[in-house]
C-alpha cells in the first residue's frame, strides 16, 4: 500500500501493523502455555516418582523455602534439575507469558510511534516485573 | 494421604472444574479453591496461589483465539490493565495480611454474586454515542464485526469502568479467580462496549491480571509446586477438552447444575469462614 493511494491512506498501514501484532500475541500466548505445561509435567513426574509415597503436608501453612520463592533461586534450582525447582520454573514460565505479551505490545506501540500507549504498556510492564522481583531489592 | 494419591485427587478435581468451567462459560477458577479448601483441607493461601496460575493457563488459550478473530480491543485491554494489575497487587497484599477465615467469607459472598449476576449478554451493538473526552483521547474505539463494513463503537464512562476494573483486580488477587464476569460488567455495562468485544477483551486481560498477583504469591512463598502442578495441569486439560466438546454438548442443564454446585460451595465457604474454622 503506497502513500499516494487516494482511497485508503495511512490507516491501512496501521491496521496491517495491528493485525501482525494480533498474530504475534496469539502465537506467544499458545507457545508460552505449551512450553510451561511440558516443563511442569516433566518436573511433576520426577517429583511423584521421588516423593509419591510420602505424606502430604498442605493443611498447615508454612510458606515455601527461600530458593523456591525468588526468580534467581528458582532458575538455579531448575538448572541443577531439582524436582520441585523444575515445577516451579515451569510455573514461572507460565507467569512470564502474559508479561512477555505486554512487553511485545509495548515494543509494537513504540514502533508505531504511539507514545500514549507505549507509556501505558510500559507502566503495566513495570507493575508486573516489580511483583515478580519484589523482595530482591 | 500420600503425595501420589493427593496429586491424583487434586488433578481429577481440577480437570472436572476446568471441563465444566469451560462448557458453562463460568470459568473453572471459582470451584477450584473451595474444592481444595473444603474437600482436601488445603490452606486457602496455597489454594488461591494454585488457582491463580491455573487461570493464566486457561485464559491464554481462549485469549489467543479471540485475538486472532479480531474481536479483542488491544488498546482498551492495555489501558484497563493499568487498573487490574494495580488492583491485583493490592488484593495479593491483602491476602497476606488478613486471616484465612476472612478470605473464605469474602470468597463465599463473591461466589453467590457470580451465581446470581453472571452475565447473560446479547445486547445489540450500540451506535458510537459516547462523548467521553477521555475515551476520545485514549481512542477507546473500534468496529464490530472486525474488518471493513463493521459498525463503529466507542467506550464511554471511562472513570466508572476503570474503578470497577480496580475492584476486579483486587478480587482476582485476593481470591485466585479470573474475575471475568466483573470485567465484562465493567466494559459491557459501565463503558457500553459491545458484549462480544467485552468478553474477548476480558479474556485477554485475565492472564495479565492474574500474572500480577501470581508474581506476588510466588515471591511471598504461597505457590507450592507440589499442589500447583496437579491443579494447573488438570484445569488446563479439562478446559482444552471442554472447548472441543462445546459444540456437541447441551450446556443449559449443565450450567444450572454447575450454578447449584457453586451456590452450595458459596454457603459452605461463608459458614466455615464466619465460624472461624480456617483459623490456624
Amino acid at each position: 500500500m503506497t502513500a499516494t493511494d487516494p482511497i485508503r491512506p495511512a490507516p491501512t498501514v496501521h491496521a496491517k501493523d495491528a493485525r501482525r501484532l494480533e498474530r504475534q500475541v496469539a502465537w506467544l500466548l499458545r507457545a508460552g502455555v505449551t512450553v510451561a505445561a511440558i516443563v511442569v509435567l516433566a518436573g511433576g513426574l520426577a517429583y511423584l516418582v521421588r516423593y509419591g509415597a510420602e505424606p502430604v503436608q498442605l493443611g498447615v501453612f508454612r510458606g515455601e523455602p527461600e530458593v523456591l520463592r525468588s526468580v534467581p533461586g528458582i532458575v538455579s534450582e531448575a538448572a541443577r534439575l531439582g524436582r520441585r525447582g523444575c515445577i516451579q520454573f515451569g510455573l514461572l514460565l507460565l507467569i512470564a507469558t502474559p508479561v512477555l505479551r505486554v512487553a511485545l505490545a509495548c515494543l509494537a506501540f513504540v514502533r508505531q510511534r504511539d507514545w500514549q500507549y507505549a507509556v501505558i504498556s510500559a507502566i503495566v510492564l513495570a507493575t508486573l516485573v516489580a511483583s515478580l522481583f519484589r523482595g530482591l531489592w | 494421604m500420600t503425595v501420589l494419591v493427593f496429586s491424583l485427587v487434586a488433578a481429577a478435581i481440577a480437570f472436572l472444574a476446568g471441563l465444566i468451567g469451560s462448557l458453562t462459560g463460568l470459568g473453572g477458577g471459582v470451584v477450584i479453591v473451595p474444592a481444595l479448601v473444603l474437600g482436601l483441607g488445603v490452606d486457602i493461601r496455597y489454594a488461591v496461589g494454585a488457582a491463580l496460575v491455573s487461570v493464566i493457563a486457561t485464559s491464554s488459550g481462549a485469549a489467543a483465539a479471540y485475538v486472532e478473530e479480531g474481536y479483542t480491543n488491544l488498546r482498551l485491554g492495555m489501558f484497563l490493565e493499568l487498573a487490574t494489575t494495580a488492583g491485583a497487587l493490592g488484593g495479593a497484599y491483602l491476602a497476606s495480611r488478613v486471616s484465612p477465615s476472612a478470605i473464605a467469607t469474602v470468597f463465599g459472598i463473591v461466589l453467590l454474586a457470580v451465581v446470581l449476576f453472571s452475565p447473560r449478554g446479547g445486547h445489540p451493538v450500540r451506535s458510537p454515542s459516547g462523548t467521553d473526552r477521555l475515551a476520545a483521547w485514549l481512542r477507546l474505539e473500534g468496529v464490530l464485526p472486525p474488518g471493513e463494513g463493521g459498525m463503529p463503537y466507542r467506550a464511554t464512562r471511562v472513570g466508572l469502568g476503570f474503578a470497577l476494573m480496580v475492584l476486579a483486580g483486587v478480587l482476582s488477587g485476593l481470591l485466585g479467580i479470573g474475575s471475568g464476569a466483573m470485567k465484562v460488567l465493567a466494559m459491557d455495562w459501565a463503558m457500553r462496549v459491545p458484549y462480544k468485544v467485552s468478553t474477548a477483551t476480558s479474556n485477554f486481560m485475565i492472564g495479565v491480571t492474574a500474572a500480577a498477583s501470581a508474581g506476588y504469591y510466588l515471591t511471598a512463598g504461597y505457590l507450592d509446586p507440589g499442589l500447583t502442578m496437579p491443579v494447573m495441569l488438570g484445569v488446563l486439560a479439562g478446559a482444552l477438552i471442554g472447548a472441543r466438546l462445546l459444540r456437541r454438548v447441551q450446556t443449559r442443564a449443565l450450567r444450572m447444575l454447575f450454578q447449584a454446585v457453586v451456590f452450595v460451595l458459596a454457603l459452605q465457604m461463608i459458614y466455615n469462614g464466619v465460624g472461624g474454622r480456617f483459623l490456624r
